[in-house]
């Protein structure tokens, strides 16, 4: 699989990264690279194996869901970069 | 006293609980250490302020039946700590200060502990080398202009340097470990679900894992005593009665089996490197321990698997970096989308943007199978390579890593030749098992070398102990100049 750089700027969209010419071409030629290097895989015949998703023996517990905090609006609010008292503020989304 | 800061940190706490010394005055001794850790640059936050406070406070009413009774302790800043700023080494959190506290660091300061300040990392981890730090790059005490191995690279300089009597770090690919080799020190990645995940700013979900950093073996089964523990708030946090990992903590190792993998004596391997893996070798038939030759066959296919697990993690994680609840948020940009892409654009660095675009096109529409898909299956065999030789031995040796400490910029335009530093450390995480790495030797440069003991999982106590006589007949030693402080 060779990678171009129509693919990633198709990538970076998806991923909501913002690149320049200059950019695109580096990261073409570093994604190039990697990507011979992760395609050693197709060496290995992996036909009856079944994937791992999780190394943990026992199935993943659920609890139950009880408000246990809260009443932090203001210091939640204190880390965002653009806020009024009550909301974050984004770009106008709706005309 | 002879200078406390060089002590390890059994002994500091054995000092405190005797009334030898004070914590404001322990503290204060680190203290003076860090405010000379400009060129080493391994603090990205100092709290002085805040741990001499919970130094005099301990002082007025100490509490000696703590693991560790007000011992100050820096962190690697990707935990997150309540009221002081966590920026996981980026300039996307520069500014972000939590309103809650990582499980680890709670678990640390409930045993006695507070917080000297926040170590400088790669960025959201993702580095060998700590030179992809937004904070620029740290230097490792054993020599200028020399990394110290990554991503945990300020907690090793730190802790090496003596600013702080033990660290902790994370481990996702060998983050804690090669770093440990790099600086002489000893770093243990514990058992997958070991350790609460909770509150640390997450890279690869299924891979990281917090452990201990620390001058000596005894210090690090103190340590990771001090961080384990069940939590419910993560979901994989593993629920089973917790060991005196340091009270049991013994060198006679006699009559266990300990496994040489061949697959690890890989091509280009330095003459030192496969001497020093010798050593220990006869070190542990000298204990008592019978070697065996075993085979991973599947090692080779480690690193390209773990290339695409990480990434495709590490791409959904960061996600959330959206520059609307907290964190970097650009000025440029007319509409909501554009604002994303010029935030991440502007606030992430090149490697995270390089991983973040590797997982992304490895999850994408039509591409999931001859990537993920594969890298999971191969997940699978380089675990049943583990647990087929854990039928025959306690523990396999391996060195840390290919080669000691590089130059800064030596590797850094090369991700390639970088990922490949972590080629004994990552099979570790990808089967999810326990390993620790000990300074073993020194280089024809005088660089530290390391040597890897590999576990069953949840086996931490077996591997400690090994360890722990392998150290002692290893007696390592290494002399810093202490160049930075002059």
């Amino acid at each position: 699989m060779s990678i171009d750089k129509k693919k990633i700027k198709h990538v970076s969209k998806l991923a909501r990264i913002s690149l320049d010419e200059k950019k695109i071409d580096s990261l073409t030629s570093d994604l190039s690279a990697i990507f011979k290097f992760i395609e050693q895989l197709n060496e290995i015949n992996t036909d009856k194996i079944e994937p791992l998703s999780s190394i943990l023996n026992e199935p993943l517990r659920s609890r139950k869901d009880e408000i246990n905090d809260g009443k932090i609006r203001e210091k939640i609010l204190e880390n965002s970069p653009k806020k009024n008292e009550e909301f974050f503020i984004v770009p106008k989304v709706i005309e | 006293m002879s200078d406390i800061t060089k002590k390890s940190l059994t002994e500091i706490v054995r000092l405190v609980k005797k009334k030898e010394i004070k914590s404001e005055e322990l503290t204060q001794s680190f203290i003076k250490n860090i405010n000379n850790d400009k060129k080493l640059n391994s603090f990205i936050t100092k709290c002085s302020e805040i741990a001499l406070n919970n130094a005099k406070n301990f002082d007025e009413n100490p509490k000696l039946d703590k693991l560790l009774p007000g011992i100050p302790i820096a962190v690697k800043d990707l935990f997150c700590t309540q009221g002081v700023t966590t920026t996981a080494g980026s300039k996307m959190l520069e500014n972000f200060i939590p309103n809650y506290e990582s499980t680890i660091t709670k678990n640390l300061w409930n045993e006695g502990a507070f917080l000297l300040g926040k170590l400088n990392c790669d960025e959201y981890a993702m580095g060998s080398s700590n030179e992809t730090s937004f904070f620029g790059n740290v230097m490792n005490p054993i020599a200028e202009n020399t990394v110290p191995g990554g991503s945990s690279g300020g907690s090793a300089s730190a802790l090496a340097a003596d600013l702080t009597p033990a660290t902790i770090g994370t481990d996702t690919g060998g983050s804690i470990r090669q770093p440990a080799s790099f600086t002489g020190t000893v770093g243990l990645k514990p058992t997958y679900g070991l350790c609460s995940r909770w509150g640390i700013v997450a890279f690869a979900s299924s891979l990281d894992q917090a452990g201990p950093m620390t001058k000596t073996v005894e210090d690090c089964a103190l340590m990771l005593e001090a961080m384990v523990g069940f939590d419910k708030k993560d979901s994989t946090s593993i629920n089973r009665k917790k060991e005196s990992y340091s009270k049991n903590l013994t060198e006679n190792i006699k009559g266990l089996k300990i496994g040489i993998p061949k697959e690890y004596r890989v091509e280009g391997m330095s003459k030192e490197i496969d001497k020093l893996w010798k050593n220990g070798e006869k070190i542990l038939k000298d204990s008592g321990v019978e070697i065996l030759d075993i085979s991973l066959p599947s090692t080779k296919y480690a690193l390209p698997a773990y290339y695409i697990v990480a990434p495709a993690e590490a791409s959904s994680n960061l996600a959330r970096y959206d520059g609307v609840k907290y964190g970097f948020r650009s000025s440029k940009g007319n509409n909501l989308i554009e604002m994303y892409e010029n935030t991440r654009s502007e606030g992430f660095g090149d490697e995270v943007k390089r991983r973040i675009l590797i997982g992304t096109y490895v999850l994408s529409s039509g591409y999931y199978d001859a990537y993920y898909l594969k890298a999971q299956k191969v997940r699978q065999l380089i675990k049943n390579d583990f647990d087929q030789s854990f039928k025959k031995v306690d523990a396999i040796l391996t060195p840390s890593t290919p080669s000691s400490a590089f130059k800064i910029g030596e590797k850094k335009n090369d991700p390639i030749s970088m990922y490949l530093n972590d080629i004994f450390t990552v099979p570790v995480n990808l089967a999810g098992i326990p390993a620790i790495s000990i300074p073993a030797g020194l280089d024809n440069n005088n660089y530290p070398l390391g040597l890897q003991l590999i576990g069953k999982p949840l086996d931490e106590q077996k591997l400690l102990n090994i360890a722990y006589a392998v150290e002692k007949k290893i007696n390592f030693k290494q002399t810093l100049n202490r160049w930075w402080e002059k």
